[in-house]
């Protein structure tokens, strides 16, 4: 008789934790001692990605470090809603210098650290895609290129967001901003521009590059811990929905940033030494438009007056993303990781006493 | 340093922003609440299904939990996860999912652990001293002598019959509900210090209440009078009611039905008698129904066990005579409001005895004469209280007005026993209030593994028709755990900690400690709501700021 081992844990490992898990077993957010790197009272808007994926990524990262790191932050929202002064929601040793040169200055950490021989002592450099991708581009590629030990941590939003929504580099095609605007025919962002920063870091052969969403901690996690575990430039490109900057409700955050990577048009992927070694694969396939419609910078494309077409180019993008990393499950069923309650699978209803 | 003793150009003392409440920016804000969940809503003996699951998904020592939870409401589960038709399942969100919960399985499991270990039921409330007379030892009878007993209060049974279980001996067969299980279930009752009578028929309950000086009666006679219809026959032919026959099949000598058995009915009881005729060496056991099969009151699975033992349906049939071995059928159509109408065809069937299945009566000679009683469609009127119109006498089961299963038998001598219990202290009996109802639109299932249903294994067919071995076979423990697991809580939180992880705001405190939740810290919740989306099980909703 064919027989298939299933193991089921009720909510699999999808949640955040589970009071049947071993503690050990659980994520980092479900910890009562989780470090809180990023602690209540900052003023990100409700529902905020970035806030929230910065929380999950310092979070892991200071458990893996046992505490001992040190975070240089570029300027944008992320550094503005967390620290106008003399008060900080920053609960780990922090510092912010200028938009473009957080990953100069986190090297610049860690080499006073080497020098110091304190190495047990690691260093984040963290932005938003503006200073990342764009404004501190030139001091990320060069972090990358002396081989500095820091990880740094992309905040994607996809625009400037501090500043009034105004398109990055990292700014999807078709989307609304502050000043691509969808008037006269031009409907929204051009396609054709734009940075893949998550290759171009291949580019550089670093050890370690890896994308992730909020949407899925424990991989977002597990990322993180492994980034830690490596040593040189290593690099996090992490998706955050922005409400406002996207038109989104406050509550749909983890939504959208989980229906990205369900359509194909985030693909989650990690990559050692310039090369893709594993791919989140979508789990419940759905086609662009899900993802587009709850968001008003993707409005102009429906209704009345409405793109089609351009919904089908991003569909396009979805699905060349979707070959480019194999990102569909090979074999039909979905290997989730699971725990406890093993069961044998028989053929339905035909197994004899 | 600069002249005021700080570094360079800081003016002030650095401080946390745990200074800045943006509590205050909130229109709205998450409470957690409790919903009802579809299965425990349409449990007809009022279980609290997600809470016995939420246990026993623990495994171990979870399991006598879950047990403990199942049995303040109902004494039976090894007999309910066997016998009942399990609504829950119907209403199971998991059905949208992929396949609902098996949560008979579960509760069988539970069961029969709880047969296997020896769990007992412990006795904690103070002997009220008032006594109870329950009338009848079936599912019903049984049940509120069982709830009675443990509310305080002192029960004796009277039983017309020589075995108690009612029905679930004397309706259901073998194979559906092994006897040492029955009896297992009914001895860990009696066990509570019950006084049961056998062969004790009560003539009139207003007498028997009397003499016996008690202090309220609970009626649960049930129905077991095999309703007759005229079948013109000869003299010699052998016709049979279900009841008597299902009845018979617990005394000494099997009944003797002949190599062809037609069955006359559509119900449940139909497919028990002509699978049990199968068993007993029928090499032909044909159901006659008047209707189609799509129209037929008996549930869908006995139908199909029924046909792969090899008992053949005959639709759209009536039984016109019964005449040397032969039956004579007139075949009938369903006219446009879905009534069998006669169209005059005839067709000859042999049969060496004829086995009416169409529905029973009770017998309800007890309350001749008693002041009060109101009897309608052969049924005893009771209030929602389950009291008749006579002070102290109360009625539930199949002699009332109810769908007439197990489960509902159960349920509404656990619904007397409460209200009985009101009434000897000169109250009303308030049931708690329901809580809004957890349908599939208030669950997030992303969160929930894909998991298809554990399926219980059958006896071969080949097996079934030479014995009266039980044919659904029971879960393992790991099949029953994960079984359990693939609950998906609806309504009720599992401690899961998503709301804890994803608060942007750190604004959900987890209380930490085993069955302890969480709670909203509202000094800092900006009220996002992202909490409430992501609970896989709705627990949690916004509900708008006084302003």
């Amino acid at each position: 008789m064919a027989e298939q081992r299933v193991k089921l844990y009720q909510a699999g490992t999808f949640v955040v934790g589970n009071r049947l898990l071993e503690p050990d077993e659980r994520t980092v957010q479900a910890r009562m001692d989780r470090s809180n790197s990023l602690t209540s009272g900052h003023r990100a808007c409700q529902g905020c990605g970035e806030a929230l994926g910065a929380r999950y990524a310092l979070d892991a990262a200071m458990r893996a470090t046992d505490g001992k790191l040190i975070a240089a932050n570029a300027t944008g929202c992320l550094e503005v809603f967390s620290t106008p002064f003399p008060e900080s929601s920053w609960q780990l040793p922090w510092i912010h210098s200028l938009f473009g040169n957080a990953p100069a200055v986190a090297s610049g950490v860690a080499a006073a650290l080497r020098a110091k021989g304190r190495e047990d002592i690691r260093v984040i450099g963290q932005g938003g895609d503006g200073g990342t991708v764009d404004i501190g581009f030139g001091c990320l590629s060069g972090m990358f290129e002396r081989g500095d030990d820091v990880l740094f941590v992309c905040y994607d939003n996809e625009a400037y967001m501090n500043t009034g929504v105004q398109r990055s580099g990292a700014t999807p095609p078709a989307a609304r901003t502050a000043n691509t605007k969808p008037i006269d025919g031009h409907p929204g962002n051009a396609f054709g521009q734009g940075k893949d920063m998550p290759r171009i870091a291949m580019a550089h052969r670093i050890p370690y590059v890896a994308t992730a969403t909020v949407a899925d901690l424990r991989d977002l996690e597990c990322k993180v811990e492994r980034a830690m575990e490596l040593r040189g430039p290593r690099y996090l490109h992490l998706f955050v929905p922005c409400p406002l900057g996207w038109g989104a409700q406050a509550c749909d955050t983890i939504k959208i940033a989980r229906l990205v990577r369900e359509t194909g048009l985030f693909p989650v992927f990690e990559a050692e030494d310039g090369e893709v070694t594993t791919v989140a694969k979508i789990r419940r396939q759905v086609p662009v438009e899900e993802y587009l419609r709850p968001q008003r910078r993707y409005a102009h494309l429906f209704g009345e007056h409405g793109h089609p077409e351009i919904v089908a180019r991003l569909q396009a993008m979805a699905d060349e993303n979707i070959r480019r990393y194999d990102l569909l499950p090979n074999d039909g069923c979905n290997a989730l990781a699971t725990h406890e309650g093993v069961k044998t699978l028989h053929p339905a209803g035909d197994g004899a006493l | 340093m600069s002249g005021n003793g700080k570094p360079y150009a800081i003016t002030l003392d650095v401080g946390s922003s745990l200074a800045n409440h943006t509590g205050s920016w909130r229109t709205e804000r998450a409470v957690y609440v409790d919903r009802l969940p579809p299965c425990n809503d349409a449990c007809p003996a009022g279980e609290n299904i997600q809470a016995w699951l939420y246990e026993a998904e623990e495994g171990d020592g979870g399991y006598e939990r879950a047990w403990r939870k199942l049995v303040e409401d109902n004494p039976f589960p090894a007999i309910m996860g066997r016998v009942c038709y399990h609504p829950c399942e119907s209403a199971c969100n998991r059905a949208q999912l992929d396949e609902a919960v098996g949560i008979h399985s579960v509760e069988r499991f539970l069961g029969d652990e709880a047969i296997e270990r020896g769990w007992r039921i412990e006795l904690e409330a103070e002997p009220s001293g008032k006594r109870v007379l329950v009338v009848g030892a079936g599912p019903s009878g049984l049940s509120a002598a069982y709830h009675l007993t443990r509310l305080g209060h002192s029960v004796t049974i009277y039983e017309a019959g020589a075995m108690a279980g009612g029905m679930m001996r004397f309706g259901i067969p073998q194979y559906r509900l092994p006897r040492d299980v029955l009896d297992a279930e009914v001895r860990r009752i009696l066990d509570l210090g019950i006084d049961l009578e056998l062969e004790h028929k009560v003539e009139s309950a207003e007498e028997a209440m009397r003499e016996g000086g008690f202090d309220a009666v609970f009626l649960a006679v049930g129905a077991h009078i095999g309703r007759r219809a005229y079948v013109p026959a000869g003299e010699a032919e052998r016709i049979l009611d279900a009841v008597s026959l299902l009845e018979s099949m617990e005394g000494a000598e099997p009944p003797r039905l002949g190599r062809r058995v037609a069955v006359y009915g559509g119900g449940d009881t139909a497919m028990d008698v002509a699978r049990t005729a199968r068993r007993l060496g029928a090499t032909d056991a044909v159901v006659v129904y008047r209707r189609t099969r799509d129209r037929m009151p008996a549930h869908e699975f006995e139908v199909e066990e029924a046909a792969q033992e090899g008992v053949m349906m005959k639709w759209l049939s009536t039984v016109k005579r019964f005449e040397g071995g032969k039956l004579l059928l007139e075949r009938m159509e369903l006219d446009e409001t879905g009534f069998p109408q006669p169209t005059g065809e005839v067709e000859e069937l042999e049969a060496d005895s004829l086995v009416l299945a169409l529905g029973q009566e009770a017998d309800l000679a007890l309350l001749e004469g008693v002041s009060g009683i109101e009897v309608a469609d052969g049924v005893v009127q009771v209030g929602p209280n389950m009291m008749t119109g006579h002070a102290g006498i109360f009625a539930g089961g199949d002699m009332v007005p109810a769908e007439r299963t197990v489960t509902v038998g159960v349920g509404h001598g656990k619904k007397a026993a409460r209200n009985i219990d009101a009434w000897l202290r000169g109250e009303a009996y308030e049931p708690a209030a329901k809580h809004r109802l957890a349908d599939f639109d208030s669950l997030n299932t992303w969160y929930y593994a894909d998991a298809p249903r554990a399926e219980q294994p059958r006896l071969e067919v080949a097996r079934r028709a030479s014995s009266f071995e039980e044919v659904v076979g029971g879960l393992d423990e790991d099949n029953a755990l994960y079984e359990a697991r693939r609950c998906l809580s609806c309504g009720n939180c599992f401690s899961c900690d998503n709301c804890y992880g994803v608060c942007p705001d750190n604004a959900v405190i987890k209380l930490g400690a085993p069955g302890e939740r969480y709670e909203i810290d509202l000094d800092y919740c900006k009220g996002c709501g992202l909490c409430v989306a992501e609970c896989p099980c709705g627990a949690i909703e916004m509900v708008p700021e006084e302003v």
